[in-house]
């Protein structure tokens, strides 16, 4: 199961044809353990990964924009971490939510058309939310890489290829 | 007098090219070809092994090092080696070599003397007869074609003589990717002793095997230390075959022999890959495993393309090649034999193999596949294979 989710973690776009032969297992088998893991909600979606600088070059001249925002909250009785979670991460605009330790409490990624609109989603919205004490914005300026892909060199087999 | 007829040694001249090598000069320039043919991880070296490396070289360790390498990476490999049941004393039992190749050379030279004979289980990897043979011993090739491509003990003793003096083995092995089970080498291990035979044990591919099977050395059986000299480096596993590092292990007193060849011919490995090779196995375990099961997933797609292709390939426990059975293939209704159907597949349909004749006696009739190579590209492969197959 774990070498399953592995693979389709590395290439989702795998067979189910390719996955049982990889692993040594029929396909039917395989199909199985795929169709669980997504009924539990292991397997949350199959996405693709885009690198937006590429996207810039072409036709596409929208410039996205992203910043990491750490916020730091006050909790009360019945009003804690998750409550002021939640209210953030249904706003679209948050693309990653998370809880930390150290010197503030939740981590914010969040993906606008601009620097305009991430300052006003951030004054507007989050600085207001009732329980958010601080926040401190920070842009990305480059992605090197996320989530094991990296962004900027392309893979390619650059053996030389002699003798052994 | 001298002449210019004679400009060259008698001996080197008879010294056949390695079949690898010829082969690929076909090779170059062709784009489009997938090949199949390289033995060498398609990983790049672990990170942190580079890094390290790096910070070394950064830091101008560029010297040379002791002629028995770094103590510190004879002491990580005496740890490593404990877990194959190996115990080896790192200053005076383990020698630091440029890669296996190194290894096997000069100890072949240390316990050869003109005449000697020695027992090549093949196929097997192509340096093994022609440094046997520069050291004037007599080659008995072993035939394990006719035992499964393992040795057995039974047929071993029948090839032994007063003269035997030592005995080559690889396992897992390349090109059949084949494991010795371990109790066909207790057993040779017995005759070793019996007859008071040096084993070489050539174990570069010990970490890559498959579907939970244990690699054994025979060091490592009861009384064999006095008999064995290990042979193992990082190419394979840690994928550092650009590095030129490896090492062998053997009693002292055949190592003040070895050494003094290493002293003069090779001085010492290059520091730098020393460096790396130590965080190699001090950090690169769970990369090595990654790899390992990559290579377990590309075998088992390969095996099951190639036998639904009508192919029949030697059960593969180990390393990542598959010696693939093209004994009943026929070109215009005649039977074709390893060369000319890597040839074909070659030129024809752009898959590079090397033919089995390449790798000894039993080699023939079949071709060895490295599938240490992309998913992609290996079921293009396949596929060609399959047209060239079904033509």
């Amino acid at each position: 199961m774990k070498e399953i989710l592995n693979l389709l973690q590395n290439d989702a776009r795998l067979s189910a044809q390719d996955i049982a032969d990889l692993t040594n297992k029929s396909v039917a088998e395989v199909q199985a353990i795929i169709k669980r893991l997504e009924a539990d909600g292991v397997i949350l979606k199959y996405t693709a990964i885009i690198n937006s600088e590429k996207l810039e070059q072409g036709i596409n001249k929208k410039d996205k924009c992203q910043a990491v925002i750490e916020v730091q909250i006050t909790t009360e009785r019945g009003y804690g971490f998750d409550v002021v979670a939640e209210r953030i991460y249904r706003f679209p605009q948050v693309k990653s939510l998370y809880l930390m330790s150290g010197s503030y409490d939740l981590q914010v990624i969040i993906e606008g058309e601009s620097l305009k609109e991430i300052a006003f989603f951030v004054a507007g919205k989050l600085a207001t939310l009732s329980g958010v004490k601080s926040t401190k914005t920070h842009f990305i300026l480059k992605t090197y890489k996320e989530n094991d892909v990296i962004y900027v060199d392309a893979k390619k087999d650059i053996r030389e290829g002699v003798s052994a | 007098m001298n002449s210019r007829h004679d400009k060259f040694s008698d001996k080197i001249i008879n010294l056949p090219p390695s079949g690898i090598r010829k082969f690929f000069e076909l090779i170059i320039g062709g784009d489009d070809i997938i090949s199949l043919g390289v033995g060498e991880p398609d990983f790049p070296t672990p990170w942190q092994i580079r890094e390290e490396a790096w910070y070394y070289l950064e830091r101008g360790h560029t010297s040379y090092t002791s002629n028995w390498g770094l103590l510190a990476l004879r002491e990580e490999i005496a740890r490593y080696l404990t877990k194959f049941g190996l115990v080896y004393n790192p200053q005076t039992e383990i020698l630091i070599t440029i890669g296996v190749s190194e290894a096997i050379d000069i100890v072949l030279r240390a316990i050869l003397n003109p005449g000697d004979e020695i027992i090549i289980c093949e196929p097997c990897y192509v340096s093994y007869q022609p440094l046997a043979k520069i050291c004037d011993a007599q080659l008995i090739s072993f035939d394990t074609s006719k035992t499964d491509f393992y040795p057995t003990a039974e047929a071993l003793e029948k090839i032994i003589t007063p003269q035997t003096k030592a005995l080559m083995l690889c396992t897992p092995s390349n090109p059949t990717g084949r494991m010795i089970p371990r109790d066909e080498l207790e057993k040779i291990a017995e005759l070793v002793k019996q007859h008071n035979l040096w084993v070489l044990a050539d174990e570069i591919y010990c970490e890559l095997v498959y579907d939970g099977k244990q690699h054994c050395s025979i060091g490592s059986l009861p009384g064999m230390k006095d008999y064995t000299i290990t042979l193992n480096g990082f190419s394979k596993a840690f994928a550092m075959t650009g590095w030129r590092i490896g090492y062998m292990c053997c009693p002292a007193d055949l190592m003040e022999q070895v050494h003094k060849l290493h002293q003069y011919s090779a001085i010492c490995a290059p520091i730098i890959s020393q460096y790396g090779a130590i965080e190699g196995l001090r950090h690169s375990a769970s990369e090595v495993e990654k790899m390992r099961l990559s290579y377990q997933q590309r075998r088992n797609l390969m095996r099951k393309g190639l036998t639904e292709i009508g192919l029949q390939v030697v059960q593969p426990d180990g390393a990542f090649y598959m010696f693939v059975d093209i004994r009943d293939i026929k070109f215009d209704g005649r039977l074709c034999n390893s060369e000319e159907f890597a040839v074909k597949l070659l030129e024809e349909y752009r898959v590079a193999v090397v033919p089995g004749s390449v790798f000894g006696v039993g080699g023939e009739g079949f071709v060895r596949c490295c599938y240490a190579t992309e998913i992609n590209k290996l079921k293009i492969a396949l596929k060609r294979i399959g047209e060239l197959v079904a033509q």
